[in-house]
C-alpha cells in the first residue's frame, strides 16, 4: 500500500491487468525473444511515464497543454547532443540529465509564469504555439540538433548489445547490455510513475482536483491556484524530460519524428483518454494497449487493405491503408470522449466510490 | 455613477484608437529600417495581403468563442477542406485558368470559392451538431473533441486525395506584377486584399448595422440576457458557426492559391497561425482579429527580411510582447 502512496487500483479486474501489464513487461526479454518485442515493451514502458506525467495535466488539473512533446523532446535531445559531441561515457549522460531536465523545468516555470498573466483560456493556444515554434527552432538549428535527420550516437561500453554478461550457452537466453537498458528504462519509468501517484495522492493533488473542479472555488478557499498549476506544469514537464532521456538511451538516436513531433502528442492525448483521465494507472493500460494496437493491428490494416483492394472494392483501400491508422484512432477518440471520458480504468473501477 | 435623464443622449463607449495604430506605426517604423522604398511597399503589400488571408480564416473562429465559449482547435479542417474542394472545380477547368483574359478566369474561381464556401459551411453544421453541441461549456472536452475532429479530418483528406502535394496554379491573368517605376506589386495580392477587405467591411457592416448582428453583437457580451429576451441563440450560434466555417473555407482557397499548392497538412500549420492572431486580438473581437492578423503578417515579412533567423519564433514574441501589454488581447470583448 505504501508504494502505491494508498491508492490502489480499487477493482479486482484491473489489479489483474495492471499485473498481466507489469509482469509481461518484466518477462518480455525472456519469453519473447527478437528486438521487435522487446523494442514494444521498452516503448510501453516510456510512454507510460510520459501519459502519467500528461496526466497530471490533462487528468488532475483540467488543463490542456499541448507543449508536452516539448519537455520529452527537451530530454531525448539534451542527452543526444550531450552524447554526440562528447562520446559514448557516463559524464555525458550525466550532463544531458543535468543540462536537460532544469532547461525543462525553467521553460515550463516561464510559460506558467507568463500564462499567469493571461486568461487561462489562452493557455492550450499558448502551448501549441510555443510547442510549434520549438518544433521549427529544433529542425532549424541543424548545427546543435541535426536537423531533419536528428542525432545518432553511441551509448557507453555497459548498455551496448555487444557487451555479454550472460551468454546463450548458460540459460539459453542472452543477457547482455541491451537487456540492461531495457531494465534501466523499465526501473527508471515505474519510478517515475509510483512518484506521481505519490504527487497526485498529496495534499497536493488534492489542491489540483479542487482547482479542476472549481477553480474560483478553490482560490476563494485560499489556494494560490497560480502557484499550483506552474508547480504541477513543473513537475510534470521534468518527468517528461526524464522520459524524453530514456527514449534517447533505448533508440541511441534522437530526432523531430521521435521526440518532437505533433503526432506524438496526439498519441499522448489517446492513451491518456483510453486510459482514463486523472487516474494515473490509466496510463499504463492506456499507453500498453495503444502501442501494442499501433505495432501489431497495423500490419493487420494492410492486410485488410490489401485483400479489398484485390477485392476490388472503391475507396476501402485507402481508408484501412495502414497510414490512415490515424483516421480510425481519431473517431475511437471522438467516441471515447464522448462515451467513456473515464476511459478504461474508469470503466474497470465502476462507479467512483468518491461520489 | 452620474443619473442620465431620459432625453439624454446615450453614453457612447470609448474608442480605443490605440490597436489601430499600431500596424501603422509599425510599417513607418521599418521604412528607414528597410532602407529601399520599392522593397518595403512589396513587404507592405505583402504583409496586408497575407494578413487580409489570415483574417477571412481568423474571423470566424473568435467569434464562435465569443459568442458561445467555444475553442474550436479543428477549425484548421475547414480551412484545408475548402482548399481541397476548389481542386475540383479548379483542375477540370484548368484550361479555363490559363486562358489570358481575366472573365474566363473569375468564371472558375468564383464558383469555385462560392462551392468550397458552401462545402466547408456544411461541414461547419455537421461538426457544431455531432461533435460540439453535446459537450458545450465543458473547455476539456471541446479541446479534445476538436482535436480528435481536426485528425479526422485530415486523414479522410488523405484517404480521398491521396498523401501528395496538390500543385495548383494561378490563374493566368492574376500571375505577374503591376510595375510602376521601381515597385513591383503581385496582381493577386492585390486581389486578396480587395477581397479580405470586402470580407472586413461585410462582417462590420453585419454587426453593427443589422439585427442579427445586434444579437451577436448582445449574444458575445451577456449570453443568458438575449437568451432571456426570447432569442434562440443556439439557432444563432449555429448560423455563426457555418458562416465561420465558410470563411475559413475561402480563407483556404485563397492560400491555396497563394501557394500554388494544396496539403491536407496545411490546416496545422495555419491553425497555430489562426490561433496567435485570435490571441492578439482578444477573443470574440473582429477589429481585434483585423489587427491582430495584419501585425502577425507583418513580422513575418518584414522579419523574414530583416532578421531572417528570428522570423521562426517572430509570432511568439510578438505574442508575448502584445499579451504583456494588454493580458486579454488588442480588444477585450467578453467579460468571460
Amino acid at each position: 500500500m505504501m508504494i502505491l502512496s494508498g491508492d490502489p487500483p480499487r477493482s479486482r479486474a484491473l489489479t489483474l491487468l495492471l499485473i498481466v501489464i507489469v509482469a509481461a513487461l518484466l518477462a518480455t526479454p525472456w519469453l519473447f525473444p527478437g528486438a521487435k518485442a522487446l523494442n514494444v515493451a521498452a516503448k510501453i514502458c516510456i510512454f507510460a511515464a510520459l501519459v502519467a506525467s500528461y496526466d497530471l495535466l490533462l487528468g488532475y488539473t483540467g488543463s490542456v497543454s499541448f507543449a508536452h512533446t516539448m519537455f520529452y523532446g527537451i530530454g531525448s535531445y539534451a542527452v543526444a547532443i550531450a552524447l554526440y559531441s562528447m562520446g559514448p561515457n557516463w559524464a555525458a549522460v550525466a550532463t544531458g540529465i543535468v543540462v536537460g531536465l532544469p532547461l525543462a523545468m525553467l521553460l515550463a516555470l516561464a510559460i506558467g509564469l507568463f500564462s499567469l498573466r493571461v486568461e487561462a483560456i489562452f493557455f492550450a493556444m499558448i502551448t501549441l504555439a510555443v510547442a510549434s515554434a520549438f518544433m521549427v527552432l529544433a529542425s532549424q538549428l541543424s548545427w546543435l540538433t541535426g536537423g531533419e535527420d536528428g542525432r545518432s550516437f553511441q551509448l557507453p561500453e555497459l548498455l551496448r548489445p555487444g557487451t555479454v554478461f550472460i551468454s546463450k550457452k548458460a540459460f539459453g537466453f542472452e543477457v547482455n547490455g541491451r537487456t540492461l537498458t531495457y531494465y534501466l528504462v523499465f526501473a527508471a519509468s515505474a519510478a517515475m510513475i509510483l512518484l506521481l501517484l505519490r504527487v497526485v495522492n498529496s495534499p497536493f493533488g488534492r489542491v489540483l482536483q479542487a482547482i479542476r473542479e472549481n477553480r474560483f472555488r478553490a482560490e476563494a478557499l485560499g489556494y494560490r491556484t497560480v502557484f499550483h498549476l506552474t508547480y504541477a506544469n513543473c513537475i510534470a514537464a521534468t518527468v517528461a524530460a526524464s522520459a524524453g532521456v530514456l527514449n534517447a538511451l533505448w533508440l541511441r538516436y534522437a530526432g523531430p519524428d521521435t521526440s518532437l513531433s505533433f503526432s506524438i502528442m496526439l498519441d499522448i492525448l489517446l492513451m491518456v483518454v483510453i486510459g482514463g483521465m486523472g487516474t494515473t494507472y490509466g496510463a499504463i493500460v492506456g499507453a500498453a494497449i495503444f502501442i501494442l494496437a499501433q505495432n501489431y493491428l497495423q500490419a493487420l490494416m494492410g492486410t485488410a487493405s490489401r485483400a479489398a483492394a484485390d477485392a476490388g472494392l472503391p475507396l476501402v483501400p485507402g481508408l484501412l491503408h495502414p497510414d490512415r491508422w490515424l483516421l480510425w484512432l481519431g473517431l475511437l477518440f471522438i467516441a471515447s470522449v464522448y462515451f467513456f471520458p473515464t476511459g478504461v480504468v474508469g470503466r474497470l473501477r465502476g462507479k467512483p466510490s468518491a461520489k | 455613477m452620474t443619473e442620465l435623464a431620459a432625453t439624454d443622449p446615450l453614453p457612447k463607449p470609448k474608442r480605443d484608437l490605440l490597436p489601430a495604430l499600431l500596424p501603422i506605426a509599425l510599417a513607418l517604423v521599418m521604412l528607414p529600417l528597410i532602407g529601399s522604398t520599392s522593397s518595403w511597399v512589396t513587404l507592405t503589400v505583402a504583409s496586408l495581403a497575407m494578413g487580409m488571408m489570415i483574417f477571412i480564416m481568423a474571423s470566424g473562429l473568435t467569434l464562435v468563442f465569443g459568442l458561445m465559449d467555444v475553442l474550436n482547435f479543428g477549425h484548421g479542417a475547414f480551412i484545408a477542406v475548402g482548399a481541397y474542394v476548389a481542386t475540383l472545380v479548379l483542375l477540370p477547368l484548368a484550361g479555363w485558368m490559363q486562358s489570358d483574359s481575366l472573365a474566363s478566369n473569375l468564371a472558375v474561381l468564383v464558383p469555385a470559392a462560392l462551392l468550397s464556401m458552401a462545402v466547408s459551411g456544411a461541414l461547419g453544421m455537421v461538426v457544431e451538431r455531432v461533435l460540439i453541441l453535446p459537450v458545450y461549456g465543458q473547455h476539456l472536452k471541446q479541446i479534445l473533441m476538436t482535436t480528435g475532429g481536426l485528425i479526422v479530418a485530415e486523414q479522410a483528406l488523405y484517404a480521398l486525395w491521396g498523401p501528395q502535394i496538390i500543385p495548383l496554379p494561378l490563374p493566368a491573368s492574376l500571375r505577374g506584377s503591376f510595375i510602376i517605376g521601381d515597385i513591383a506589386i503581385a496582381k493577386y495580392r492585390l486581389l486578396a486584399m480587395l477581397v479580405g477587405l470586402i470580407v472586413f467591411l461585410a462582417i462590420q457592416l453585419v454587426l453593427n448595422r443589422t439585427k442579427i448582428g445586434l444579437l451577436i453583437r448582445a449574444g458575445v457580451e451577456n449570453r443568458e440576457m438575449v437568451e432571456a429576451l426570447g432569442y434562440h441563440i443556439r439557432r444563432l450560434f449555429l448560423g455563426v458557426f457555418m458562416t465561420g466555417s465558410a470563411l475559413a473555407g475561402l480563407g483556404g482557397v485563397m492560400w491555396a492559391l497563394y501557394r500554388e499548392e494544396v496539403h491536407a497538412s496545411m490546416g496545422d500549420d495555419l491553425t497555430v497561425l489562426v490561433f496567435i492572431v485570435v490571441i492578439i486580438g482578444g477573443l470574440g473581437s473582429i477589429g481585434g482579429c483585423f489587427i491582430g492578423a495584419l501585425l502577425v503578417a507583418m513580422v513575418a515579412n518584414y522579419g523574414g527580411f530583416l532578421v531572417p533567423k528570428l522570423a521562426l519564433v517572430s509570432n511568439i514574441l510578438l505574442m508575448v510582447a502584445i499579451l504583456m501589454w494588454r493580458p486579454r488581447g488588442l480588444h477585450a470583448v467578453t467579460s468571460r
